[in-house]
């Protein structure tokens, strides 16, 4: 008899600290507790992908905020068109586009507009996402059926079109602000299904009925209970969303219905070089991969942030 | 079944009227005459401007205008553009060429992606998995106009093995370079979603049981697993058969493609509100069409899923 077992006991009965089911159970209690965020952050800090991306983005905002650290030369006013479509020459890396202007200059001065535009339509994309996603998803009913209706309506319009649209009827106006609001005009629909979505799943937790029948007023619920709670996914649509700004407005550029010339950008200059694609491809292909590498970096920054906040994500790794 | 069909249909209603009436108002509210600008730098006799805004019933308010042409789509009459021809006709003239384009881009997509990302899925965290990776990676950052300016410049002009324009009446396989360069943009969707598909299904139950009764790895892949995993990846290549008919728009105007897209952009450069509307409301019927074919292919496919609500 172990001395385990009390005397009526048949069976023995394993003591409570030896049983598997207190390490299931337990809670750590020692070491600071550990949240979604927490997980997340150690998780991506982790992976290389995130710190190139990183890097890759901070340089980038450094080069849109102070782009006279990285270049001297003036992007517009020191064009000489005896360099029309030259090669690289001292003090002017990347060579010279068709006006004889410095590419490298001009690659650097429009950093900031492709920055801009991405974060302005982000801020409105996440703004108009969140309000309608938030009240289709938490009031539902008739409120959810009009609300994903009208997100319908713009979803179900081409999305280069309408801000082809759009920026066609304000092309007096055209600027970085115009043509953000142009596309942010008809992005936010995917954002409002995601939240709209993922507030569905949320608000029939368990923490909701508690603080329903503590007695916590449903604007309360929404704003500090639900959203919180749903808000992840919205963070990984948004950082991509970034990304797809920056290239719709290279795509309006190029079109011809974008910025006007007299603001540097990307899509503009891709849109001048289009002519000359057989003669100076490097006019055309520079500030491409300037795009396509800002691009990509918050294309890579948004699938970390998604494989760390979504552990179906992170299971299929 | 036919509830759920007359549901959707009925929900597709308001979508359609709302669509339709932000695009009219939205070229409505265009700056600049379109009547003035279709005599460029002739100035006509105002009896005849007078005319023609009649003929077009510009001179009417915009909602009369509107529930004109919303009339006219009933009755099947698309309008006329301003030079004369037909809208419905145009359509019938362009829309096959994108409609071409479109087929071949799936095909490439769907046999290109699910080849990809099934073998991505099986060797998973291996060296093609992880190139696959970082490739479909690039290829989403990459600006359609891009990819298509440097297919043009390397394929076309440096190799010679497309023609750079394709031009009226060119044959099909001209369009093969363009449809290669439209299906880039989904092409990394397709493979991580047949990917991550086939990871999932790779661990379900009756793979194992399948595996345990002493099939082969070569009976199991293409039987049990890939059958399994290709429902979201057809979804998604149906849905998907709508945005490539959208981003024809810039790959059809740099490879000089007579399809929609191109005729579109004109229309839109040009102010020609009617065609506009009436191009951008076939699309959006043949969008809603498809996702209601969608839907209906998702339940067909997958008897899990319940169509009554």
């Amino acid at each position: 008899m172990s001395s385990n077992t009390r005397a009526a006991q048949q069976h023995y009965v394993a003591p409570v600290e030896e049983t598997p089911l207190v390490a299931i159970d337990a809670v750590k209690t020692e070491g600071k507790p550990t949240n979604l965020w927490t997980d997340a952050w150690a998780d991506v800090r982790r992976r290389p992908m995130f710190w190139i991306s990183a890097a890759i983005i901070l340089l980038v905002v450094v080069v849109a905020l102070f782009p006279n650290l990285f270049t001297q030369v003036p992007p517009n006013n020191d064009c000489q068109l005896s360099n029309s479509n030259g090669g690289p020459t001292a003090g002017h890396p990347l060579g010279f586009t068709k006006q004889g202007c410095d590419i490298y200059s001009r690659i650097i001065h429009g950093t900031s507009t492709s920055l801009s535009v991405g974060l302005i339509v982000t801020f409105l994309v996440a703004f108009l996402g969140i309000v309608f996603g938030a009240f289709a998803g938490f009031y539902g009913g008739w409120v959810d059926s009009v609300l994903s209706r009208l997100g319908d309506i713009f979803f179900s319009i081409p999305y280069i079109l309408a801000a082809v649209v759009v920026m066609s009827v304000l092309s007096q106006y055209a600027s970085v602000w115009t043509i953000s609001l142009a596309i942010g005009i008809f992005a936010w629909p995917a954002t409002a299904r995601v939240l709209r979505a993922e507030i569905f799943r949320v608000k029939n937790s368990d923490f909701v009925t508690a603080a329903t029948a503590l007695g916590v007023s449903r604007v309360r619920i929404l704003m500090r209970h639900v959203l919180p709670n749903s808000i992840a996914p919205v963070i990984v649509i948004t950082t991509i969303s970034l990304a797809s700004a920056i290239v719709a407005e290279a795509t309006l550029s190029f079109l011809g219905v974008g910025l006007p010339s007299s603001i540097m950008s990307w899509g503009n200059d891709i849109s001048q070089a289009q002519r000359d694609l057989r003669t100076a491809p490097q006019t055309l292909i520079l500030p491409s991969i300037a795009l396509s590498v800002t691009v990509l970096s918050f294309i890579m920054l948004g699938e970390v942030i998604r494989d760390a906040l979504d552990p179906k994500a992170r299971a299929r790794r | 079944m036919a509830g759920y069909i007359l549901r959707r249909l009925l929900q597709a209603i308001p979508v359609l009227l709302g669509t339709t009436f932000l695009i009219y108002f939205m070229v409505f509210a265009m700056p600049g005459d379109p009547v003035i600008a279709l005599f460029g730098d002739k100035t006509p006799p105002p009896q005849v401007l007078e005319a023609v805004r009649q003929q077009y019933h510009l001179d009417q308010p915009f909602i009369v205008q509107y529930l004109l042409f919303l009339g006219g789509i009933f009755r099947g009459d698309l309008g006329t553009s301003f030079s004369g021809e037909q809208v419905s006709d145009i359509l019938a003239r362009t829309f096959p060429v994108t409609l071409q384009l479109a087929a071949i881009s799936t095909v490439f997509l769907a046999v290109g992606g699910i080849t990809v990302g099934l073998v991505s899925g099986l060797r998973k965290g291996g060296i093609f998995d992880a190139s696959a990776l970082v490739v479909s990676l690039i290829l989403i950052s990459l600006p359609i106009f891009v990819v298509a300016f440097v297919a043009q410049y390397v394929f076309g002009v440096q190799l010679g093995w497309f023609r750079t324009t394709v031009g009226a009446g060119a044959p099909i396989q001209d369009l093969i370079l363009p449809a290669m360069v439209l299906a880039t943009g989904s092409f990394a969707q397709i493979v991580r979603l047949t990917r991550a598909s086939v990871i999932e299904t790779d661990g379900q139950d009756f793979v194992r049981t399948a595996a345990s009764k002493g099939l082969s790895r070569k009976r199991i892949v293409p039987i049990h697993i890939l059958r399994n995993s290709l429902i979201p990846v057809v979804t998604y290549i149906a849905v998907d058969f709508g945005v490539l008919m959208v981003g024809a728009t810039v790959t059809e105007g740099i490879f000089n493609v007579p399809g929609v897209g191109r005729t579109l952009y004109q229309a839109i450069i040009r102010g020609e509100g009617p065609t506009v509307v009436s191009f951008v409301t076939v699309m959006v019927l043949i969008y809603l069409i498809v996702n209601l074919l969608v839907d209906l292919l998702y339940a067909v496919l997958d008897p899990r899923i319940r169509y009554v609500k």
